[in-house]
């Protein structure tokens, strides 16, 4: 049991990188972006382009980190990946979404066509790159780290969780204490007021899709280390990524990151007593509670 | 000198004009009201003065500049802020930085001005870092005059800052708007609150049903019986 939360906590804060992006855009501009989970697809298979085509084909030595699954080709790719998916993500807005909303579309116009976003990405990468599962690094898995209480634990899931908290970390000193980070708290508070500040409201949203589609890749990529990749990866993560963001709160980024962990424990958790298959439903069971019980999510997040 | 400037303006939401042909202006330093009773477009003259609505028809010129149709963040840039009447502060956000956002499009440094507010409001400087959404809702409106101040504005619209507050409140709110008139800054004031606002101001428009019915020195108005018995309730 005490394996299967930490296990949880790993797979919680991939969901944390997520549902902070989500929350943040939706903070913004009340917008629910179910494309979400598919740029954590690209993050992901992106990152295996470098990995596995790019940086051998210039030479880029293939090394591991001590007992790591992986050494510097993930190292650089990882950060020009998180970039790739932050410029899609910007495009995405510019492209999609910010022509519908300059025309004031209703929110079942905006879902309908970030669902059908959602559908493109995917097809485009099962072109590319097929249905079948992929690995970074195909072969043996690493050995695990025996902690106390009989707790298994892979150094890759221990790199995992600091590099997590290492984003959560920045994005927190970003947001307390750059203009720009301050600017777009201020923009989710009350957007008109921000205009008529002489905020350039355009450039914070601007910025929000760029800092949520890196944060979602850098989670598509640590998925892929920790698990593996798969075309269909980000849309089965889109569900744990709601209920995440709705359990903390909708715009809500603190709450987004708890909300992230306890999603992530009650998935693994529930392996215990079910069959994994049913993972998905355990976090729908999750947020059809909350939104019974306290919609307005744990923490209270903002008006819709 | 002349510094606002509003001609003729016609203005609505939509297709419905709420503003009918209103002409007002304020010279440097003044402090101008403009009352009436509910709905008659007072806060709609505001937000068609910054811009936040476009008017159908008339001119609005700052310091010899038209404006008319500019959009709020440019408007800003140039010398006159807009206090809103609900909704004016940033409730998640400490108070300092509140007052930082204010200041956002200003590229020095500007921490002599965030001591000036501090100076202007002494209460907030203690709660600086204190989220502005537990502040009470006097604090709070000190909190949106600090942050429209941030820019050094010539011109400050204020809409309605005593809606609201409770009767001791209102007549801090009301030292205050004189002691920033002090410091230079041209207001105009919209309120319901029609006799302790005449009572600061040096003239005032009366509007009723989108059109300006009245105009005199603040004075005046207080002693025209007419008035008084037909815009000011008795």
């Amino acid at each position: 049991m005490a394996e299967l939360t930490v296990y949880g906590i790993v797979l919680g804060s991939i969901i944390a990188l997520g549902a902070i992006g989500l929350t943040l855009v939706y903070g913004i501009l009340r917008f629910a972006n179910f494309a979400h989970g598919d740029l954590m697809t690209v993050g992901a298979y992106i990152a295996l382009f470098l990995v596995t085509g790019l940086f051998p084909w210039l030479g880029i030595p293939d090394t591991t980190f001590g007992s790591l699954s992986f050494g510097w080709r993930m190292a650089l790719a990882f950060p020009i990946a998180m970039a790739c998916v932050a410029i899609t993500s910007i495009l995405l807005d510019r492209i999609l979404y910010r022509p519908l909303r300059l025309k004031r579309s209703g929110s079942v116009i905006m879902a309908m066509s970030a669902l059908g976003a959602s559908f493109i990405i995917r097809m485009i990468v099962l072109i590319l790159w097929g249905a079948d599962s992929l690995f970074y690094r195909p072969g043996v898995l690493r050995p695990a780290i025996l902690l106390p209480l009989e707790i298994k634990i892979r150094p890759d899931q221990i790199l995992i969780l600091s590099t997590v908290l290492t984003l959560v970390v920045l994005l927190y000193l970003f947001l307390q204490r750059t203009k720009m980070g301050k600017a777009m708290r201020a923009t989710a508070d009350n957007m008109e007021l921000a205009r008529v500040s002489g905020i350039d409201t355009e450039r914070v949203i601007v910025w929000t899709w760029g800092i949520g589609g890196a944060l979602v890749a850098a989670g598509g990529i640590l998925y892929g280390i920790d698990v593996q990749l798969h075309p269909y990866m980000g849309w089965n993560f889109l569900l744990p990524l709601f209920a995440a963001t709705i359990l903390g709160g909708i715009g809500n980024m603190y709450g987004a990151l708890i909300g992230g962990l306890v999603m992530g424990v009650a998935q693994q958790v529930s392996t215990a007593y079910l069959l994994p298959t049913y993972k998905p439903a355990v976090a729908f069971m999750v947020m059809i509670l909350i939104l019974l019980v306290k919609p307005q999510g744990i923490f209270g997040g903002r008006r819709a | 000198m002349r510094i606002l400037e509003v001609k003729n303006l016609t203005s609505g939401y939509g297709e419905t004009d709420i503003l009918h042909d209103i002409s007002i202006n304020l010279d440097e330093k003044e402090v101008v009201s403009i009352i009436g009773p509910n709905g008659a477009g007072k806060s709609t003259l505001l937000k068609t003065i910054f811009g936040i609505l476009t008017p159908r028809q008339g001119v609005v010129q700052l310091q010899n500049e038209e404006i008319t149709g500019s959009s709020p963040d440019k408007i800003v840039r140039k010398g006159m802020s807009y206090v809103p009447q609900v909704d004016n502060v940033f409730p998640s956000l400490t108070i300092q930085e509140n007052l930082e956002m204010g200041a956002f499009v200003r590229t020095d440094d500007y921490r002599d001005r965030l001591q000036e507010m501090f100076d202007l409001f002494p209460l907030l400087k203690d709660r600086k870092n204190q989220r502005v959404g537990s502040l009470s809702g006097g604090q709070r409106q000190m909190v949106a005059m600090g942050r429209a101040l941030m820019l050094d504005p010539k011109v400050l619209l204020l809409d309605e800052p005593s809606a609201s507050l409770a009767p001791l409140l209102v007549e801090m709110i009301f030292e205050k708007i004189v002691d920033i008139n002090k410091t230079g800054v041209a207001i105009v004031v919209v309120e319901q609150n029609a006799r302790e606002t005449l009572k600061i101001s040096d003239r005032g428009y009366v509007l009723a049903t989108g059109r300006k019915v009245f105009e005199d020195t603040g004075k005046a108005i207080l002693e025209n019986e007419e008035v008084g018995k037909l815009y000011l309730g008795g």
